[in-house]
């Protein structure tokens, strides 16, 4: 067991490596800088001599080989660089907005979970019914919502209108319903949907009918035989929506003025703030591959077929 | 009524209908279909696939979903109609009274389940037992259909046994609490053919040991043949022969039947016969949509008239007992 | 039947916007850029501006109807670009195989663990706001599931008899893939192309709503959401009917989507026991 965890720790490697050097060389070959961005930023020229001492003092004259070497071994000691911007290294840029970040990610999945899974279970118990067709409308609707939409929506209803609940900022629990909500949707709608079509895959298959043919309820045949081998196939979605979500939240974070990587990323690229970007789009990478390493692990735990081999 | 044992037959099917529910209409898929089965006997229903054997197996399990449904006829299970019967009546039988193993051993059984917990859920759910009793019962089952270190096996998941494996722990499923009546739908179909032949003889002694009747469904009429005393055959929804198994497969009346046993290749037949074909029936067993009229095999029967293609042959005696619905039988 | 209602409401969403687009010149009331009359500005919807006027006094129908020509450019062409890449590398490595093969495997694993929106804000960081760098960065992000599909198909058919029939007739690897492996996966790549077009419609919204995409004044529908949000109490309807403009082209495109799969995959449908 401890050897294929440790087996999908590292079979991350290459990956992240492989997304650090596609980000850093994306931004290496490109033309156009945090510099020149400097100088045509309306603020007027630049003396060219600073330029010159700034390139030199961000190390921005080397070989692209070079700097690609250098940034890789820096990673390597969990060393994300220094932003442009602020002069800060960037994982302490990012160490103060990571909590915000998880803490909406977490909020938006467990609403997504809690409402799409039984959901979808319910509908697909009941196919062609008028639930079922609801649920199945309502799904195909969640998944054509803008995020920042249905944000905007919320918050005209429930702010601005009724007032019930804080419009924007960070804060207590009650800070915390609109954005996971704006957020939770999208991934909502998809697990009803997975686990709908996950459920009438399961209930037709043969072992159900032996459990039928044993003389068990109907109740007993869906919460013990179908449910478990139905929640196996939605974990995937739920890992891939999940890991995807802290990406989907810059959005929703800049909509709600929520301070988390979100609101860094889309300062950070219009200011073109490039260790920053990097830094960010790693930790959001390494965020998923993460959340899809346990769900790998979950499934090697509740999967004799996949814990033999 | 059994005139041998003067004891009521342990499932009685009459004038059975299955129909097809569909968007223009339902479909017939069983037509009039009718036999009984004497406690503790072998009764094979054979047939080619399609021909409504399998369906009738789900309707004696009370098994039939929407599309499917039984427009018509009775069916006695140990005396008791269960045609009609709710669905919490038939959930009591089903397993106690009436089991079933399926033909894919791959798939019948959970695969996130260990197989012990699997057949324990029957003492479970049909003898009121705690699953500390019935943990230990299902090691005893599985010692009953002869697996090898039992203890072991108990814990291992499906994925882990063979398919020979696989079909002895469905029959230790479905014999674990001494059903009157086992359904075992192709049973050994999926499995190579050394194991069949193991698990039909296991089949057969289990349920002699402890008086199970068996109704064993099957394309292959030589192994229905070995295992049971009587058989019918089926085609396109019919039943159109019916007789015991010696007589049947030694003097065969119906032109299906004797096609049939044409098409079981024999031991050594194809050495002695050099390089002459197995028999094979012309043509394919017709779409449920468009049974033709008349005797249903007539579009691929050699002695059809003018009056198999207009009048369905009624059940006549044969010779050497049992029935058979052709108009140019012999 | 309810496959059929999925594919006629959801073309008739997604017609609604092409129609809106095409015919815009002529459905506009006002003029979507240059309309702007601060006299006028913040009325609600009515007889002279039927969806409203926003903070700067333009007709927002006017600019909605434009919009549908920012947002159906961006999904069809960023989609277009897309399924190209998806498909040329999807059918080279399936057919292809080897070192090749490797590579695309490896780079479309890389892919999709970005984030495919926060990978179109780099490129928007890098090649900067406007329609061009839009089209270049939605069209490089999101062809991963394209390559995938194309690439198993291309395994799966590359031992069918008729590619091996051609093979030995002397067919060159191109015609192969053009005319019999391309025909034969067309219909999982459209039902991919036309859900892949809603999912850039909705990624130019967002990218346009944080400043990153369309730059004001042009009338795109996530940048008149941005100037909405700072607005929501005094404007709703600024937020809402861009937004609605959007729902109903996604759902519609998705739907579509829904219903092609469920004439071109038939897998999907259900089974007798």
């Amino acid at each position: 067991m401890l050897r294929l965890i440790l087996k999908r720790v590292v079979n991350m490697v290459p990956t992240i490596a492989g997304v650090a050097l596609v980000v850093f060389v994306l931004f290496s070959v490109i033309p156009g800088s945090f510099i020149s961005s400097l100088m045509d930023d309306g603020r007027g020229g630049m003396d060219p001599a600073v330029v010159e001492r700034m390139r030199r003092e961000l190390g921005l004259d080397d070989p692209v080989a070079v700097r690609i070497v250098r940034y890789l071994g820096q990673l390597v000691v969990g060393d994300l660089g220094t932003s442009f911007r602020t002069r800060e290294p960037v994982t302490r840029l990012i160490g103060q907005r990571l909590g915000a970040s998880l803490e909406l990610t977490f909020a938006a999945m467990g609403f997504a979970m809690l409402v799409g899974i039984p959901l979808g279970f319910y509908a697909a118990l009941r196919p062609g019914s008028l639930i079922d067709t609801a649920a199945m409308i309502a799904a195909v609707s969640g998944l054509s919502l803008p995020k920042f939409w249905l944000g905007l929506m919320l918050m005209y209803l429930f702010a601005e209108y009724l007032h019930w609940l804080p419009s924007f900022g960070y804060g207590g629990w009650e800070h915390l319903i609109l954005p996971a909500l704006a957020l939770g949707v999208s991934p909502m709608a998809l697990l009803a949907r997975t686990t709908r079509a996950s459920v009438l895959e399961v209930i037709n298959a043969d072992f159900v009918r032996t459990a039928r043919s044993k003389g068990m309820s109907e109740t007993r045949v869906v919460t013990w035989h179908v449910a478990r081998n139905a929640l196996l196939l939605v974990l995937t979605t739920v890992g891939l929506q999940f890991g995807a979500l802290m990406g989907q939240a810059v959005v929703v974070e800049k909509l709600f003025s929520w301070p988390g990587l979100g609101g860094l990323l889309v300062d950070s690229v219009v200011q073109r703030d490039i260790p920053a970007v990097q830094g960010g789009i790693l930790v959001i990478v390494l965020f998923f591959l993460v959340i899809n390493m346990l769900v790998d692990i979950a499934y090697v735990v509740i999967d004799p077929r996949i814990r033999a081999g | 009524m059994n005139p041998a044992t003067g004891d009521t037959a342990v499932l009685e099917i009459s004038e059975l209908d299955i129909a097809l529910a569909g968007d223009k209409g339902p479909t017939q898929l069983v037509d009039r279909v009718g036999f009984s089965i004497p406690r503790g006997q072998a009764f094979g229903l054979v047939g080619e696939s399609g021909c409504g054997k399998s369906i009738t197996a789900l309707a004696v399990m009370g098994l039939l979903r929407a599309p499917l449904m039984r427009s018509s006829g009775q069916i006695m299970l140990d005396g008791r109609n269960i045609a009609g019967a709710s669905e919490a009546e038939m959930r009591k039988l089903r397993g106690r009274h009436v089991s079933m193993i399926f033909q894919e051993p791959m798939t019948a059984l959970n695969p996130l389940q260990p197989i012990g917990r699997q057949i324990a859920e029957m003492f479970v759910l049909h003898e009121g037992a705690t699953w500390k009793e019935a943990d230990a019962r299902a090691i005893e089952a599985l010692r009953h259909v002869r697996v090898p270190a039992p203890e072991r096996r108990a814990r291992d998941y499906p994925h882990q046994l063979s398919g020979g494996m696989r079909q002895r722990v469905m029959i230790a499923i479905a014999l674990a609490c001494r059903p009157k009546l086992l359904v075992a739908d192709e049973p050994t179909t999926a499995l190579d053919v050394t194991v069949q032949a193991e698990i039909v003889e296991l089949m057969a002694t289990v349920c002699a040991a402890q008086g199970t009747a068996i109704l064993m469904i099957s394309h292959d009429l030589g192994l229905v043949a070995r295992m049971c005393t009587e058989i019918a055959v089926m085609y396109a929804g019919r039943i159109v022969e019916q007789g015991t198994a010696g007589d049947l497969l030694r003097a065969p009346r119906h032109p299906y039947t004797q096609g049939l046993i044409g098409a079981v290749p024999r031991l050594g037949a194809r050495a002695a016969g050099g390089r002459r074909k197995l028999a094979e029936i012309e043509g394919v067993v017709p779409a449920p949509a468009s049974f033709p009229g008349g005797c249903r095999f007539h579009p691929r029967c050699s002695r059809a008239t003018g009056v198999c293609h207009t009048d369905v042959p009624l059940a006549k005696p044969r010779p050497g007992g049992g029935v058979v619905c052709c108009h140019h039988d012999g | 039947m309810k496959m059929r209602a999925n594919l006629w409401i959801g073309g008739g969403f997604f017609a609604l916007a092409v129609t809106a687009a095409l015919l815009a010149p002529v459905l506009a009331t006002h003029d979507p850029v240059l309309g702007a009359d601060l006299m006028r500005s913040e009325e609600p919807p009515g007889r002279e501006f039927w969806f409203g006027s926003d903070t700067q006094g333009r007709d927002i129908w006017s600019r909605v109807v434009y919009g549908a020509r920012i947002s159906l450019t961006v999904g069809v062409v960023s989609q277009l670009i897309n399924s190209v890449i998806g498909t040329v590398l999807g059918i080279t490595a399936g057919y292809w195989g080897g070192w090749w093969d490797d590579l695309v495997s490896g780079l479309t694993n890389i892919m999709l663990a970005i984030p495919s929106l926060i990978f179109a804000l780099a490129i928007m960081a890098i090649l900067g706001p406007g329609l061009f760098s839009l089209l270049i960065a939605l069209g490089l992000t999101n062809w991963t599931f394209t390559c995938r599909i194309a690439r198993a198909q291309a395994m799966a058919l590359k031992s069918q008899g008729y590619v091996q029939a051609a093979k030995v007739m002397g067919s060159g690897d191109l015609s192969i893939m053009l005319r019999e492996l391309l025909p034969n996966m067309a219909g999982p790549l459209i039902v991919i192309a036309t859900l892949g077009m809603g999912g850039s419609i909705l990624a130019e919204a967002a990218l346009s709503f944080l400043g990153l995409g369309i730059q004001p004044p042009f009338p795109s529908w996530g940048s008149m959401l941005s100037d909405a949000r700072d607005n929501i109490r005094a404007v709703p309807w600024l937020a809402a009917f861009p937004g609605l403009a959007i729902f109903f082209t996604v759902l519609g495109l998705n739907l579509l989507g829904d219903g092609l799969r469920d004439i071109l995959d038939p897998q999907s449908r259900s089974r007798l026991p």
